[in-house]
């Protein structure tokens, strides 16, 4: 690999960069190559000065010249169909979609005040949120290395604000530690960093890190240690000032008479080791959920409907597909109207397919057996949603958490904040329920009035008092209830991945799938999108080949 | 964040609370299961539903007359359905399928045991990716 350095005497083609006054500096060049050759060029350029390796994305695919009349037909509106249909029609192709829903977007969806949901069983929610509010239900956030979700949301016009992953005023509860009242996550995270300093600190002086560690290092990592856990000199981790700068103050500094702060005591190691904090700071840490997130300005549905006008009267709404044949050199697919029940054919040259696997599997599918066996061969996960909205935004208010997640072992997992509207007056709503694994069985398996009754009741434990007082009304959405999904994403294993995955992928006579399932950015929008660009990349190519 | 199913029924009060003195016949132990796991998706009357895809009702379904069926199905999964083997227990899975092969309309005598699952079950895969 290039290493590339400031003063570098070859810094490629002086001519692209102003006045050439001084060596360019890497962002210099890298602007040119982006003004001169595109994206896709600048990723490489970037990939090869070794930055940008957090996406795959290489920019919009290039395609073009499809062949005169030749046409694709996509299955589902969701982000990856949407975007296929995008890039296909600009290529030259006749693009029609069909989509069982009567929106676009797919997963990507809010519900807002006024909107009315109707799950598989029947039970319908008439949605009675204030003007502005929202649940999403499915996506919600967007970590800053999705570049492919992030240009296409610049590109289509999503105006974009950060979402908060990590508040340390948020609260941690676990029903096991500290008799089950919920702590800052912000002393928590402190106490542990301390205290894992100071037994390093300890191991070092016992002499059990000697085997490790040079001398030198030793002692370089014992400063580093008593800087990094905010130990005192005797390398100990204590109440006093010190600590009370990361874990907050029993009185906070103020002005005159009583302006002198007063330190608080850190919580024992043992207390931590039941709060499992560590595992939350793991997952704050995962790339995945890393600064910067963000989040549509007026919820993640904006993303789908922007989408769904970039595609406007290409899409069939009320479409149930039923069949996918693949005889006599064309796409065959039927389907119902699911209003009229009416049942009519779309023909195209090929398909993108962006069904959900477990629908797909119960559709005659005329593609290889291997093929069929890869569809039939990954199952859904389940996840319940659950929103809540309050009378007033009681935790900036009263506790001065402004966005970010709160945490607890019952079966809700989390009570997540909104991180826009902030400091406004008026009605908002929680993020009440994001259930995994058990919890989300047990809770699909409640009516939505039990899912937004048990959900209130499980998050008063952060709370209390407020909480169930100023609650208004719900929304919740159990996907393994959902009428287009049957379910949350595709679970696949190491030994699905290895026997299906590239089957499931591969180009199909006249067929190929997208979506996040055909991706190893599972239940991320990212890898839906990345899916769609690669299928239609490889099925253009087959097109022009053919 | 794998919370094993077993773990989560065995913490359900309704399931560790004594019947009251003068409650008729003890629940079936399936029963619990059915109510915490299968309803999700087949629906408290096991009718299933139907939308741009299809959850089979389990109320009135001829496939239950072999037990060696619902044994591959819970076990190992179909479709969308994902398996339940290692998230349940064989003993729970044994009674959940006695329970629903002797309700809903489904009159099927001959009992599953938690050795019919041992021995017929598809084992359970390599922990997932997520």
């Amino acid at each position: 690999m290039h290493n590339w350095r400031h003063d570098s005497g070859d810094a490629g083609d002086k001519g692209l960069i102003d006045k050439g006054r001084h060596a360019p500096t890497r962002r210099e060049l890298l602007h040119a190559i982006g003004v001169m050759g595109g994206a896709a060029l600048l990723y490489q350029a970037m990939e090869a000065m070794g930055h940008a390796r957090e996406t795959q994305f290489a920019g919009p695919p290039n395609l073009s010249g499809a062949r005169p009349g030749a046409s694709v037909l996509v299955l589902g509106a969701g982000l990856a169909g949407m975007l296929a249909a995008y890039e296909l029609a600009k290529a030259g192709y006749k693009v029609e979609i069909l989509e069982y829903n009567n929106r676009p977007g797919g997963r990507n969806w809010s519900l807002y005040g006024g909107d009315t949901y109707t799950e598989l069983g029947g039970a319908t929610q008439k949605i009675g949120f204030a003007p502005g509010n929202y649940l999403n239900p499915g996506p919600w956030r967007i970590p800053y290395h999705h570049r492919t979700l992030l240009h296409y949301c610049k590109a289509f016009g999503v105006a974009l604000e950060p979402f908060i992953q990590l508040n340390h005023q948020a609260l941690v509860h676990d029903s096991l530690a500290f008799g089950g009242k919920p702590q800052r996550y912000r002393e928590l995270a402190a106490d542990w960093d301390g205290n894992v300093a100071e037994l390093l600190g300890k191991a070092i002086d016992n002499k059990g890190l000697d085997s490790t560690l040079r001398a030198e290092d030793r002692d370089r990592l014992k400063e580093a240690l008593r800087r990094w856990g905010l130990l005192d000199k005797d390398m100990r981790y204590v109440k006093g000032l010190r600590s009370s700068r990361r874990r907050g103050y029993d009185r906070p500094a103020g002005g005159g008479v009583d302006g002198a702060p007063i330190a608080s005591q850190p919580f024992a190691l043992s207390d931590l080791l039941d709060s499992g904090i560590a595992e939350l700071i793991a997952m704050h840490m995962e790339n995945q959920h890393q600064t910067t997130m963000f989040q549509p300005v007026g919820g993640m549905g904006m993303i789908g409907k922007a989408f769904g006008r970039q595609v406007a009267g290409k899409v069939r709404f009320g479409a149930k597909v039923t069949k996918i044949d693949q005889s006599g050199g064309a796409v065959t697919v039927t389907y119902s109207d699911v209003a009229s029940g009416a049942v009519n054919t779309a023909k195209a040259d090929y398909c993108v397919c962006t069904i959900p696997l477990g629908i797909l599997s119960q559709i005659e599918v005329d593609a290889s057996p291997g093929m069929l066996a890869a569809i039939a061969a990954v199952p859904y996960s389940n996840s319940v949603k659950v929103g809540l909205e309050m009378r007033s935004r009681f935790w900036e208010d009263d506790e001065a958490i402004y966005g970010g997640i709160s945490f607890t072992d019952r079966e809700i997992s989390m009570v997540s904040y909104p991180s826009s509207g902030m400091h406004s007056a008026g009605p908002a709503v929680l993020l009440g329920a994001y259930t995994f694994g058990p919890a989300s069985y047990k809770f699909a398996g409640m009516s939505p009035e039990e899912r937004i009754a048990t959900a209130l009741e499980m998050g008063s434990v952060l709370h209390p008092g407020r909480y169930k007082e100023q609650f208004l009304g719900g929304a919740a959405v159990a996907w393994s209830r959902s009428p287009f999904t049957l379910g949350c994403c595709a679970q696949w294993n190491e030994a699905t991945r290895k026997e299906h995955y590239q089957t499931l992928v591969a180009v199909d006579n006249r067929l190929v799938l997208a979506g996040e399932h055909a991706s190893y950015i599972g239940c991320w929008m990212e890898g839906a999108l990345l899916s769609s660009l690669d299928a239609i990349t490889r099925l253009h190519k087959r097109a022009l080949e053919a | 964040m794998k919370t094993l199913l077993i773990a989560l029924l065995a913490a359900t009060p309704a399931l560790a609370a004594k019947p009251p003195l003068d409650a008729g016949p003890a629940p079936h132990p399936g029963a619990e299961v059915y109510r915490n796991v299968c309803q999700a998706c087949h629906m408290a009357n096991a009718q299933g539903g139907v939308g741009a895809g299809r959850i089979p009702a389990l109320a009135g379904n001829r496939n239950l007359a072999v037990s060696g069926y619902p044994i591959l199905v819970v076990t190992g999964g179909k479709g969308a359905m994902p398996w339940f083997r290692g998230n349940l227990s064989d003993q729970q899975i044994a009674d959940v399928i006695n329970y629903v092969r002797g309700n809903y309309g489904n009159r099927y005598k001959d009992a599953v045991t938690a050795a019919m699952i041992a021995e017929m079950g598809v084992a359970a895969p390599v922990r997932d990716e997520r």
